[in-house]
């Protein structure tokens, strides 16, 4: 069988020598057409005149388009909210678009966009928390709570409290491949889009509504992306729109993408969140009622925004039991980009809030923070119930916790980094071990189905597509395991093809780590189909059970004979068999009421843990990760080469995003920090000198593909123990609490330091 | 015509002068394999070789205009496997350790591990600091440059550099550049381009009238005198570098963390100091060790003080046609110690960058040069922590009492990379971190392992 096997990425030849090819990359033809957007150089304030001529004089432009001249729908967003692809006579962010420029080539394209003279009536920006509060700028109605029990009453009745707030930055999600899009017209006004996305089948769906065609219209293909971690979910819509706009006004290619800077001003982010926390525990440190309250900026339009809040509190529990607890969640409408999809969708920032709350009861009461985590986790016998209702029944944090502690020698390192931190005055060591439990499902519950087509050829070559889309994390290669392990043959038979609007219709992002959970299903039944006709074939033909008849190592076994599988493909085709089918797959068990609060939104959980070492300047705030010891539960991984390296990049970008990555609005709300130049993501000397990563020898106890599980987003959250190890550093410097805010620059470090020495 | 060599084969293009490499490549020849993730030279995905007869360097191709590769070879990532579709040993080694996964930053990260492997390099984090990767954490790409490392480098990718012919634009030699640059005091001179790219790539300006410095092999040499070196002003951050770590090994360090490889083999000492950027890194090196800045204007040539090139944000001392000829520096200086601090430590630009350079005889400071970048609108000396400091016994309690002299030499800005009050407070905590250095104690995070 080719799955649990650790083959390569499938494109990684390609990768290597350059010949991948990403949207940019495919050839058009001499007269395609290039495109920019003009964008408002204000954050709030309503359009007073937009004076274009100096645009349309600009060498190499053919048109320019505003809102008003659209001949459809000019809505790009994700959800009920309508986000205008152009603005109409409000600007709501600095970056926000405001005129279409469509020129003979990309740079004239850029250079025209920026020769609009536009005036504006200013109004007030709210930019940050506090004004949207005293604004009361939200999205919903008001604050949406969850809760269980009576927190308020238990705080109250409880030995100890801590209580403390904590802030926490968004993250820019730097895919190295910009957004990027490029459309060829075709006959009878029908549209072929290449984009670079997570979700063709919403570019499919958003450019139908701009044209004023049938979803039939459009076709949508996505290879692959270079990178997407979220950002590609809703927010390649605008380019895509645009280019099949601009295609279907001049009847010729053209095509998108964003200059870095304008990914960065234009493109959303990684939510920011303020979480204020109010814990009351024993004095042995068991948690009695916690109250969190968590404010986050979601920029100007909703955007993915609201079931990004929902899963931050669905994660506000992470690994621990807590009998009473309330959540007070508050989405906050800004005059900011607008917040979108990242990696963990809320989830990173609600479960960085409890874990800094353990964190900081470990504090109050001079314990080893991993001995108070260790009493808080869920049992898996008695105490199971989350905040919203659903039981943790596959809980294996315990054990998972008592190899790591042991693999990573942290009880000896814990004593050794204190021993250190007696001699050296100036340098401090910090050691933090955190677990991750991350729920699996997209909590719209709608969006769990997948759907796959699988062609098998009459010379046994096997044609596979799905819903998925390949942004680098190797789905492809997975389901591809899949199909050849559901066929008995050798990975290199299975046709790994782009993502096709046309091929598999209706399918939902790739997100929520869901890809090979579901496309991995739906190949599964679609293969199972073709299988079973085989089999019922060659059976038949040989008059034993259907049953009794096995596919492995390329053959087909029947009765005592083992026959080629291309030959029984052939004979199938010659008595003219169906060789091709469809699958489908939806996520079984879930029920979940998002107003409410309560039921069952997660398939199961995917854990993880994570001990991360640290080296703090007590002068300057500087610091190095030392040392990252991760041990993560794939289930029964379907690669475990791939899942590794999930984990290993999933870490890095978690702890990059806690603490050099870090977004900087002016007081006028322009982002700063809009380039690699300001914007400071991981670089190589930033991979822990030791990072030792292993998998967690288990199976999912739930029936997924293989018993596999979801990987894609769980290991981010193991990031979260390298601001915890910063914290604790800190914490060597003096008598006080560090609480430590993110991301943690040197400059928080040493803000820091100085409040612990009082 | 601009001619160089392209994967073997020497070509020849009449294209405008601010054509980048990256451009061309992409739309004129259609070699996609290199890709376009910044545009500013910060990311590396646009990496390529470029072999001069000094050897093969890995340059970002997005910040390279054509005119600069005259009389080079390039190899992009098509032909680093060979011409039969051998891969290298590099590529192959990413293949086995899963070095790539969405793969976009993959070329690049292909070329700057080729050349380190051609070069021997095995400081592979230096070698790819200029390379950013999203998804991978590094982890493989590391182990598979280590896998790569003990085995020969293929035979294709020994490039020979084509014979060219003089050009308009770019000089041969500084005579020629001092007598061009008088008759046109207006134009733009580019050594590395790793500023000057970025008015292009961002600002989108065109420069009508440019001068491309790297054929002035005579601006490029390091004269190493009984006392100083001279370095020329086109000697690459890469070359400063090796000197350095002979002579200086702490400003060798602060050069080590100066932008990353590509840039590195780009950038001019000259031109950082030219463009007098307030967040430079070698002028508060340069300021603290007592540096002689050599300037040419024609046939004249004048000295001055580093320092006093810096007249204020934005304005140095340089006449029309006047340029930077070359820097003098002592050849030692042991108490020099250069630190850098930035939210990230590889390829980030000082929030401050503070060089302190004290005399301590018998146990007393007798002379102190103490300089900082990020802290005002120029490269500027501490004066009143240095007169603080000058005569008093070399104790901490002294150094503690010249601290509050910070606020009197600097009063810096808030800005994206860092606060005012950090940037006052971090350059006070320098100078303590610079007496407990001095004084052997551990004081680097970078020295510290688990």
């Amino acid at each position: 069988m080719s799955v649990s096997k650790p083959h390569p990425h499938d494109a990684a030849p390609l990768h290597v020598t350059g010949a991948a090819r990403y949207v940019d990359d495919i050839p058009t033809p001499a007269n395609s057409l290039h495109l920019a957007f003009g964008v408002s150089s204000i954050a709030n304030g309503h359009l007073k005149a937009v004076n274009l001529d100096a645009v349309l004089c600009a060498p190499g432009v053919k048109h320019v388009l505003t809102a008003g001249d659209l001949p459809f729908s000019n809505d790009v967003s994700p959800s009920p909210s309508p986000e205008p692809l152009l603005a109409e006579n409000t600007v709501h962010f600095v970056g926000q678009p405001i005129f279409l420029v469509v020129a003979d080539t990309h740079l004239n394209a850029r250079k025209a966009a920026r020769l609009g003279q536009i005036t504006y009536d200013e109004t007030d920006a709210i930019l940050t928390i506090d004004q949207a509060l005293a604004a009361d700028s939200r999205f919903e109605e008001g604050s949406r709570i969850y809760a269980t029990g009576d927190a308020r009453e238990a705080i109250e009745n409880a030995e100890k409290t801590v209580h403390s707030v904590i802030e926490i930055g968004g993250q820019e999600h730097f895919y190295l491949e910009g957004q990027v899009a490029l459309a060829f017209p075709q006959e009878g006004g029908d549209m072929v889009v290449h984009s670079s996305s997570q979700h063709p089948t919403e570019i499919q769906h958003k450019i139908a509504d701009a044209l004023g065609v049938p979803m039939h219209a459009v076709r949508c293909e996505v290879r692959r992306m270079g990178g997407g971690f979220g950002g590609k979910e809703s927010q390649g819509n605008a380019l895509a729109v645009s280019c099949a706009l601009a295609a279907k006004l001049t009847g010729r290619p053209c095509s998108m993408r964003y200059d870095r800077d304008d990914d960065f001003m234009i493109t959303g982010k990684r939510h920011d969140f303020r979480i204020a926390y109010t814990a009351g525990f024993s004095a042995d440190g068991r948690l009695q009622g916690v109250e969190f309250k968590q404010y986050t900026r979601c920029g100007w339009s909703m955007d993915l925004s609201l079931p990004v809040a929902d899963r931050a509190m669905l994660h506000a529990d992470n690994a621990y039991y807590i009998p009473n607890m309330r959540i007070e969640s508050h989405r906050l409408k800004t005059n900011t980009q607008s917040a979108t999809a990242f990696r963990g969708f809320g989830g990173p920032q609600g479960m960085l809030g409890i874990e800094r709350v353990l964190d900081h009861v470990a504090h109050a009461l001079g314990k080893d923070p991993v001995e108070i985590r260790k009493r808080n986790y869920y049992d898996p016998a008695a105490r199971q119930k989350t905040h919203y209702g659903q039981r943790v029944e596959d809980f294996i944090l315990h054990d998972m916790t008592a190899q790591l502690t042991e693999t990573s020698a942290y009880d000896d390192r814990r004593k050794s980094v204190a021993d250190w931190n007696i001699e050296n005055p100036i340098l401090k060591k910090g050691l933090a071990l955190t677990p991750v439990k991350f729920g699996i499902s997209f909590t719209l519950t709608h969006l769990n189905q997948a759907g796959a087509l699988v062609h098998v050829y009459q010379d046994g070559s096997i044609h596979m597509n799905h819903g998925g889309t390949e942004m680098g994390q190797g789905l492809f290669q997975k389901i591809a395991q899949v199909a050849a392990s559901r066929f008995g043959v050798a990975l290199d038979r299975v046709k790994i093809t782009a993502t096709d609007t046309g091929k598999v219709p209706n399918t939902s992002a790739t997100a929520a780590s869901s890809g090979s959970d579901l496309n991995g299903m739906a190949v599964r039944a679609a293969c199972d189909i073709i299988r079973d006709r085989l089999a019922a074939f060659v059976a038949d033909r040989a008059q034993v059970d259907p049953e009794k008849v096995s596919f492995d190592s390329g053959l087909i076994h029947v009765g005592g004979d083992s026959l080629p599988f291309e030959d029984v493909v052939k004979d199938a085709y010659m008595e003219r068999i169906s060789l091709s089918s469809t699958g489908f797959y939806k996520t079984p068990k879930l029920e979940w009421d998002r107003i409410k609060g309560q039921g069952r939104p997660f398939f199961y959980f995917a854990y993880g843990i994570a001990a991360t070492e640290v080296v703090v300047d007590t002068l300057t705030g500087e610091y190095r990760i030392l040392r990252a010891d991760i041990l993560h539960d794939c289930g029964a991984s379907l690669n475990p080469a791939l899942d590794i390296g999930q984990i290993e990049g999933g870490y890095v970008q978690g702890a990059g995003w806690l603490t050099t990555e870090e977004l900087w609005w002016d007081a006028k709300g322009r982002l700063q920090t809009h380039a690699p130049a300001t914007y400071k993501i991981p670089a190589c000397s930033d991979c822990p000198d030791i990072f030792n990563v292993a998998l967690w020898e288990g199976e999912n106890t739930e029936d997924t593909i293989y018993r596999s599980k979801a990987v894609g987003e769980p290991p981010l959250m193991l990031g979260i123990s390298a601001l915890l190890a910063l914290s604790d550093a800190v914490s060597a410097c003096g008598p006080g609490y560090p609480n430590l805010d993110a991301p943690a620059t040197p400059e928080r470090v040493l803000d820091a330091i100085e409040r612990v020495r009082g | 015509m601009i001619t160089f060599s392209l994967n073997g084969e020497t070509v020849s293009v009449d294209a405008p002068p601010t054509t980048t490499l990256l451009d061309w490549l992409r739309e004129d020849r259609h070699l996609t394999g290199t890709k376009e993730g910044c545009n500013e030279g910060d990311c590396g995905a646009c990496t390529v070789m470029v072999t001069d007869q000094t050897g093969a360097k890995a340059l970002n191709a997005c910040i390279l205009f054509l005119p600069q590769l005259h009389g080079k070879a390039i190899r992009t990532v098509e032909s680093i496997s060979g011409p039969n579709g051998e891969l290298h040993p590099v590529q192959q080694a990413m293949i086995d350790h899963h070095g790539s996964q969405c793969g976009f930053c993959t070329p690049g990260i292909i070329a700057s591990m080729a050349v380190g492997h051609l070069n021997k390099r095995s400081d592979y984090n230096d070698v790819l600091a200029g390379n950013l990767c999203r998804c991978t954490g590094y982890a493989p790409i590391l182990r598979a440059a280590q896998a790569a490392a003990d085995q020969p480098s293929p035979k294709w990718m020994k490039d020979d550099i084509p014979a060219v012919k003089t050009h308009p634009f770019l000089p041969e030699n500084s005579d020629d550049l001092a007598a061009w640059y008088m008759a046109h005091p207006g134009a733009t001179l580019v050594a590395g381009a790793t500023d000057v790219g970025l008015w292009i790539t961002k600002r989108l300006q065109d420069l009508t009238q440019v001068a491309f410095l790297h054929r002035c092999r005579d601006l490029q040499t390091v004269e190493v005198g009984e006392t100083t070196l001279k370095i020329g002003a086109g000697v690459t951050m890469a070359t400063l570098l090796d000197t350095l770590k002979t002579h200086h090994p702490s400003y060798a360090e602060l050069i080590r963390r100066y932008g990353s490889e590509q840039v590195r083999q780009a950038a001019t000492i000259g031109g950082n100091i030219a463009n007098g950027s307030p967040i430079g890194d070698n002028p508060p090196a340069l300021i603290s060790l007592g540096a002689t800045l050599h300037l040419r204007a024609g046939n004249d040539r004048r000295e001055m003080p580093i320092e006093q090139f810096f007249i204020a944000y934005g304005e140095q001392d340089r006449k029309p046609g006047e340029f930077v000829e070359a820097v003098t520096l002592p050849k030692t200086a042991l108490n020099l110690r250069c630190y850098k601090i930035s939210k990230r430590f590889d390829q980030d630009i000082s929030a401050v960058c503070g060089c302190f350079n004290l005399m301590i005889e018998n146990g007393k400071i007798t002379s102190a040069r103490i300089a900082f970048g990020g802290m005002a609108g120029t490269p500027k000396r501490a004066t009143h922590v240095e007169k603080a400091l000058t005569g008093q016994d070399w104790r901490e309690d002294n150094i503690r009492k010249a601290i509050p002299k910070f606020a009197n030499d600097f009063s810096p800005l808030t800005d994206m990379r860092a606060s005012a009050a950090y940037r006052l407070r971090s350059a006070e905590n320098l100078l303590l971190r610079y007496f407990h250095d001095l004084n052997g104690k551990d004081t680097s995070v970078l020295q510290v392992r688990a």
